[in-house]
């Protein structure tokens, strides 16, 4: 049997625009540059975090975004931290930061291959980032598509919470490929787990892939 | 040496993407592990490759690291030494 | 209500052993190892032992293969690591009931960096612009075999082929598909060998998994598939079946392991649950052991604080090398063929215990009643994985 799984809080940021929850944050500022964006948003929330500054921009992206989203949502203070799982999808991997590490071998006359680059080239380093800034430790995988797919992140997801092994999943879609990026997380929670109080489960919306479409294809234009 | 030192400081800045640090910050006696800039495995790899990149020094054994990479000053001093040679 | 059984139907390594599971088997029951020391200057200017497949093997073996299933093809230009896992999952597939490719099957794919040899400038005139992409070189393979559905991709570090095996039994166990073909695989590149030589962790001389003078990863390519059904009798499957499976985080560090083992001891612990097993029922444990200094110690100490300091365990690392995202599934068709065989596999490399916790490293092939296995994996971003194989007494 099924339970019902329920979608508590999300976030969304795509053309400098951060969306959590339906509320749009007012962006005063244009920013030439993505990496001049990421920095931003880091000042704005007034976090102290000094190894954001060594991530790579995917990295930062999906750090920001759980950032926000894991601020509006109780999962850190109401499950065990092997409770919550993390299911991550995108489209390039980590190819914006294969192609920076590629730079430092390419050239045999100038050749030092960046310890600090390589680490950030395999897609999974993002969820390591928001698993040691939260010291979440439950089920996490990442995932590659062509584009976002919502009734896939719907069954990972459902297919893990059936298990038993996690109540809440940190889940969606962070990619980036030179100038163009896009992130979307949201938290799923079970149903029928004491965490979620009426309250939640009244203003929760019941999880389908329609759902998780309209928020992804009708923020951050 | 303190031209180097100042040099060092700002390279290091730079090569560890240690944003909110500025040169002034830097204490040149102090460890640079543990306490202080809080730097990790994959800075101490990537302080091998500054010395190379800049300094073209080539550390053969990894174990001498710790004592080079003590602080910026045991840096400096490595440098001046290995530049002579 | 009563859980379906996942069963493994088939399999297939590639490796510098070997292009076949026999093939592979046969050199480790003859203690043959599969490195040699690099000469390929554009992969490195170093001799470090690498564990290659080998060129000419591969091209004349896909060539005959692309005649025999898909001479339509033939013109068409497929990449090193496209053509070693068209190979591995057309010898699992290959005289299977047709169904197998059919809308009941699901294809997954399991790879740390993919065509990642198509950045580099020459290569890169050769092939579209799209197929570095995972999502792309997956399609690429659907198309050869004409499996009905689209195929999913993990990109996970090195736990990618233990966590492509989990959720495949996951998919079947909740329905969403009878069967999955399960392939993982990694090439060995000028990327990943600079990158591992800048974090100084390749051993100089082939790899010592827990050996107290181990210094060290040596990388291998391959490639590994298994395919798995809820209808074992269809599909004339073997009666080994995946019993259970986890995976965790250890929120620590994205390169260095925990230094507790905590939480690889957690997933183990999540895998046996769910098996319905205890670490007295384990008959052998296939490790992830890498042999470097920090990945050695802190599996010994999961393995401890699992309770099973006294299970027989090796890492088949010492034959063929890292793998990466091949890892998982080579190394657990390995463990699978340990069960059907009844053989514990020598760990090789292995001389001298050298991690903190004392654990039982197997020293020479030994028969032995194997019936549960567990395959543990660990990988950058902290993560960690693991998956018991059950041997069940009947198809059921």
């Amino acid at each position: 049997m099924k339970n019902e799984l329920l979608l508590t809080h999300w976030c969304l940021i795509r053309n400098n625009q951060v969306v959590t929850d339906d509320k749009v944050e007012n962006v005063t500022e244009i920013f030439s540059t993505f990496a001049g964006f990421l920095k931003a948003l880091y000042k704005k929330e007034q976090i102290s975090y000094p190894k954001f500054y060594k991530m790579d921009s995917l990295s930062k992206l999906g750090f920001l975004t759980s950032e926000k989203v894991l601020k509006e949502s109780h999962v850190l203070d109401h499950y065990r931290n092997e409770e919550i799982g993390i299911i991550i999808f995108n489209s390039s991997a980590s190819l914006e930061t294969d192609i920076e590490y590629q730079k430092t071998i390419q050239d045999k006359s100038n050749y030092f291959p960046s310890p600090s680059v390589f680490v950030y080239t395999l897609p999974n380093i993002v969820i390591g980032e928001i698993c040691i800034r939260h010291q979440i430790k439950g089920e996490n995988a990442f995932f590659i598509t062509e584009k976002f797919d919502a009734g896939l992140i719907l069954n990972n997801v459902a297919c893990l919470m059936e298990s038993g092994r996690i109540k809440a999943c940190l889940c969606g879609w962070i990619d980036v490929l030179e100038d163009n990026y896009e992130s979307v997380l949201f938290v799923i929670e079970n149903g029928s787990s004491v965490a979620v109080d009426e309250d939640q489960a009244a203003k929760g919306s019941k999880l389908t892939g329609r759902t998780l479409n309209n928020i992804y294809y009708n923020n951050g234009e | 040496m303190e031209e180097l030192i100042n040099k060092l400081k700002k390279e290091v800045i730079e090569q560890l993407n240690l944003e909110d640090i500025s040169p002034d910050d830097v204490n040149p006696d102090l460890p640079l592990f543990g306490e202080g800039l809080g730097l990790d495995s994959i800075d101490a790899l990537e302080l091998i490759v500054l010395l190379e990149k800049n300094y073209g020094l080539k550390i053969e054994d990894p174990k001498d690291g710790k004592k080079i990479f003590y602080s910026i000053r045991s840096m400096a001093e490595y440098i001046t030494e290995h530049k002579k040679a | 209500m009563e859980r379906t059984n996942v069963f493994i139907a088939r399999d297939n390594v590639i490796t510098s052993l070997g292009f076949t599971t026999d093939e592979t088997i046969r050199k480790i029951k003859n203690n043959i190892v599969g490195f040699k020391p690099c000469t390929d200057r554009s992969i490195s200017s170093s001799s470090i032992p690498l564990s290659l497949v080998d060129t000419h093997q591969l091209d004349e073996l896909f060539q005959r293969t692309v005649e025999i299933f898909r001479p339509d093809n033939r013109k068409i230009r497929y990449t090193r690591l496209e053509k070693l896992f068209i190979l591995s999952i057309y010898d699992s597939v290959n005289e299977m009931p047709a169904g197998i490719f059919g809308p009941e099957t699901q294809l997954i794919l399991s790879t740390t960096k993919g065509n990642i040899d198509l950045l580099e400038e020459e290569k890169k005139k050769l092939y579209e612009p799209q197929r570095v992409f995972l999502w792309r070189f997956a399609e690429v393979i659907r198309q050869f075999f004409g499996f009905e559905n689209r195929p999913q991709v993990i990109s996970n570090a090195c736990i990618s082929g233990v966590l492509a095996l989990s959720h495949a039994s996951r998919m079947i166990q909740s329905g969403l598909c009878e069967n999955a073909v399960v392939c993982g695989g990694d090439i060995i590149s000028e990327f990943v060998v600079s990158g591992f030589t800048s974090f100084q962790a390749l051993s100089p001389e082939p790899c010592k998994p827990f050996d107290i003078s181990r210094n060290g990863l040596s990388l291998g390519e391959g490639c590994g598939t298994m395919v798995l059904t809820s209808s074992p009798q269809k599909y004339s499957a073997t009666n080994i079946i995946i019993a259970g499976s986890a995976t965790s985080n250890d929120a620590n560090h994205i390169s260095g392991p925990s230094r507790t083992g905590e939480e690889l001891a957690m997933a183990i612990g999540n895998a046996l649950k769910e098996s319905g097993c205890e670490a007295g029922d384990v008959s052998f444990v296939s490790a992830h052991g890498t042999a470097t200094l920090y990945n050695d110690e802190m599996e010994s100490k999961a393995l401890s604080l699992a309770g099973l300091q006294e299970v027989p365990v090796n890492s088949f690392k010492g034959y063929w090398g890292h793998t990466l995202g091949g890892a998982g599934l080579i190394e657990s068709v390995a463990t699978v063929r340990s069960a059907l065989d009844n053989i514990l596999f020598r760990s090789a490399g292995f001389t001298n215990p050298g991690v903190p916790e004392s654990i039982n490293v197997i020293q020479q092939h030994t028969i032995a009643a194997v019936n549960n296995c567990l395959k543990i994996a660990s990988g950058f971003g902290g993560c960690n994985a693991a998956i018991v194989y059950r041997k069940q007494n009947s198809m059921q």
